[in-house]
């Protein structure tokens, strides 16, 4: 047996809108940004990249795991770190010591820096790092079946946590300082143009894979299956399903693509310091995807790169002022759109309208939820009125 | 697979909840095919006993489906046994389609790999169960859009692809119209016929036009069980539930 045709219908629609985003995204991101903006710009865009694939994970944890993660800082700071720590050795030169330790340490170095000297131990512990914490964390809380805002209290506690930590360890892993200074990125050259905008396309093409990877993912069973633990996640355990493991799997993905993410913004920023992947950075990456859209493909990478760009531009002619239009945004959004500004599509609605004044062969995509911030605030009712008002008018 | 192990077996079954007893050592038995009928006033703890035998709330005696001691396992591990239940407010995942929801309910058996993959036909039982259960018609309707009833049946529809062999229901017809009452009856009848039901119920009439067998439970104990002619006629039942008036007619 087959889909009925208007299933099948339906499906191609979605998969034609989703190819044409990721075209878009493709051709904005390696073609019209590299043309347009200046080296430092392009640099900045690299930076809301990787904000962009923290934002994927988030969506995918989120927004359709219901899994309110507020310490992501911790994942994109294992990744980060991991990869500062191989940048530092390499630096380093053969057997070398990285100079902050020869200024503020013994001179030695600890042994648990040694095996990230090999790039491939580098790379690899930048993805398993954060997934092994992940699983392990989300096996512990999710058997235990914390949720809603007792998790998301907990993720914060951890953010905070790894901040204090890693402060403690100025000698291992640069305190408050963090580590910087890089000169080098596997051979190449950290202050040659060329090589930065190579770290720019690096990071471009790894966001446009995490988008593919979450795509196929939400398209798959496991995605409707999310959808239903999400929504019940009692009921599902009467249909045989242990819902710890469903969301353990949305929870490390959301790691690994954070720590990835830290890892891209280590050579290109320069930096990895506590500052950077404490709490308020992790409150940070969740408000962009709140206000792209936290279940949609598409709006948690644009929401985070479109809020941390808006956050650098406002910043430059209203210095002082931005933490203002950062919580009015955050407030209009969660008040008139609770799906993220994705939610205003118009194209989308007027044909989604149209086909439900007839019969309703939606297909199988969901709308965007109608509990938005289930785990800290009252249910606010789902906000179609925008679109089904501008969709009735242009008809 | 056998009739044998189609045997829902309860003996001494206890819930207390903080020191109150909701259900009282029950012990009762549902042979394969059997419509029994779980009756008794508000609070005589027919929803906590279907919980008990679902692993939902902890009981202490036994609870044996077939040779498998059900007391002590976890919700997913007993349904995974082939015990399936529903509940009082239809709980479908509203923003899946009504496919959606039983081909979620046909696959805990699924490899986890093979979940990365989009569903590239419906599965026979899901197809099945659909028009057993009278929903092919709505198959891309969200669950959410369908009338009460229509959500009642798609739980149904959802315990047959998960392949319960006992079916355990609560209250499935409350709030339905009566046409929507007899359709659900038959619709019982016609899937007990290869399955075992058990149905927590308050509508009497629902229950003398369909039962085969009925347990009456009262304050956590069984009161009386047998035939829907025994059980009319147990001075015992008249005086607690079923009350003069009924049984006068």
């Amino acid at each position: 047996m087959t889909d009925t045709s208007a299933q099948l219908g339906g499906k191609r629609k979605r998969n034609y809108v989703a190819v044409l985003g990721f075209a878009l995204g493709a051709v904005a991101l390696l073609v019209v940004a590299p043309a347009v903006l200046s080296d430092f710009r392009l640099s900045l865009l690299g930076r809301f990249v990787c904000y962009g694939i923290v934002a994927v994970g988030i969506g995918l944890a989120w927004g359709r795991g219901g899994m309110l993660t507020l310490g992501q800082g911790v994942f994109f700071g294992l990744g980060g770190y991991v990869m500062a720590i191989h940048l530092k050795l390499a630096d380093a030169g053969p057997s070398g010591v990285p100079d902050f330790m020869r200024l503020y340490g013994s001179g030695h170095l600890p042994l648990w820096w040694e095996p990230f000297r090999s790039p491939i131990v580098a790379l690899l512990g930048v993805v398993l790092i954060p997934s092994l914490v992940a699983f392990g964390l989300g096996t512990a809380i999710f058997r235990r079946r914390v949720r809603g805002a007792y998790f998301a209290i907990l993720s914060q506690a951890l953010a905070a946590a790894f901040t204090i930590l890693l402060i403690g360890q100025q000698t291992t892993t640069g305190g408050t300082n963090g580590l910087n200074g890089f000169r080098s990125f596997f051979g190449f050259n950290l202050f040659d143009p060329v090589n930065k905008r190579m770290l720019f396309f690096i990071a471009a093409v790894t966001l446009l894979v995490m988008l593919a990877i979450v795509w196929q993912l939400y398209r798959s069973r496991y995605g409707e299956l999310l959808i239903a633990v999400r929504d019940q996640e009692e009921r599902i355990r009467f249909l045989g399903y242990d819902p710890a493991n469903i969301k353990v799997v949305a929870y490390v993905l959301a790691a690994a693509m954070a720590g990835i993410a830290g890892a891209l913004f280590v050579p290109i920023v320069g930096i990895i310091s506590p500052a950077s992947v404490g709490v308020v950075p992790s409150i940070a990456f969740l408000i962009g995807v709140a206000i792209g859209g936290r279940a949609t493909l598409f709006g948690p990478a644009l929401g985070a790169i479109v809020v941390a760009w808006a956050q650098t531009a406002l910043s430059e002619s209203f210095p002082s002022f931005w933490s203002y239009f950062q919580g009015a945004l955050f407030v209009l959004v969660i008040a008139f759109l609770p799906a993220g500004l994705s939610s205003v599509n118009l194209l989308r609605g007027l044909s989604l309208h149209r086909r439900r004044a007839g019969t309703r062969t939606d297909g199988a995509e969901p709308p965007p939820p109608t509990r938005p911030f289930d785990a800290v605030h009252p249910p606010p009712e789902p906000d179609l009125s925008g679109v089904s008002a501008g969709s009735e008018a242009g008809r | 697979m056998t009739i044998d192990a189609d045997y829902l077996e309860l003996s001494e079954v206890r819930v207390v909840f903080d020191g109150f007893v909701a259900v009282d050592g029950v012990s009762m038995t549902v042979r394969h095919n059997d419509l029994r009928f779980l009756i008794g006033p508000n609070g005589a703890g027919k929803t906590t006993l279907v919980d008990a035998i679902t692993g939902l709330a902890p009981a202490t005696g036994s609870v044996r489906f077939g040779r498998t001691e059900l007391i002590g396992k976890k919700v997913h591990r007993i349904t995974r046994l082939g015990v399936g239940r529903t509940f009082q407010t239809a709980s479908v995942f509203e923003e899946l389609t009504v496919l959606q929801n039983l081909d979620i309910a046909a696959g805990a058996g699924r490899a986890a790999l093979s979940l990365l993959r989009r569903r590239s036909s419906v599965p026979p039982a899901v197809e099945e169960a659909m028009d057993t259960v009278g929903l092919t018609a709505q198959r891309n309707c969200q669950a959410g859009a369908l009338a009460h009833g229509q959500k009642q049946w798609l739980e149904i529809g959802m315990l047959l692809v998960q392949n319960a062999r006992i079916l355990l229901l609560d209250e499935p017809v409350a709030g339905m119209s009566a046409e929507e009452r007899v359709q659900t009856g038959e619709l019982l009848r016609r899937i007990g016929a290869e399955r075992t039901v058990v149905v927590v119920e308050h509508d009497m009439d629902f229950m003398r036009s369909f039962a085969t067998s009925v347990t009456v439970l009262h304050a956590g104990k069984v009161l009386s069980a047998g035939t829907v002619a025994q059980v009319q006629a147990d001075p015992k039942v008249q005086e607690i539930y079923l009350g003069r008036a009924d049984v006068a007619q």
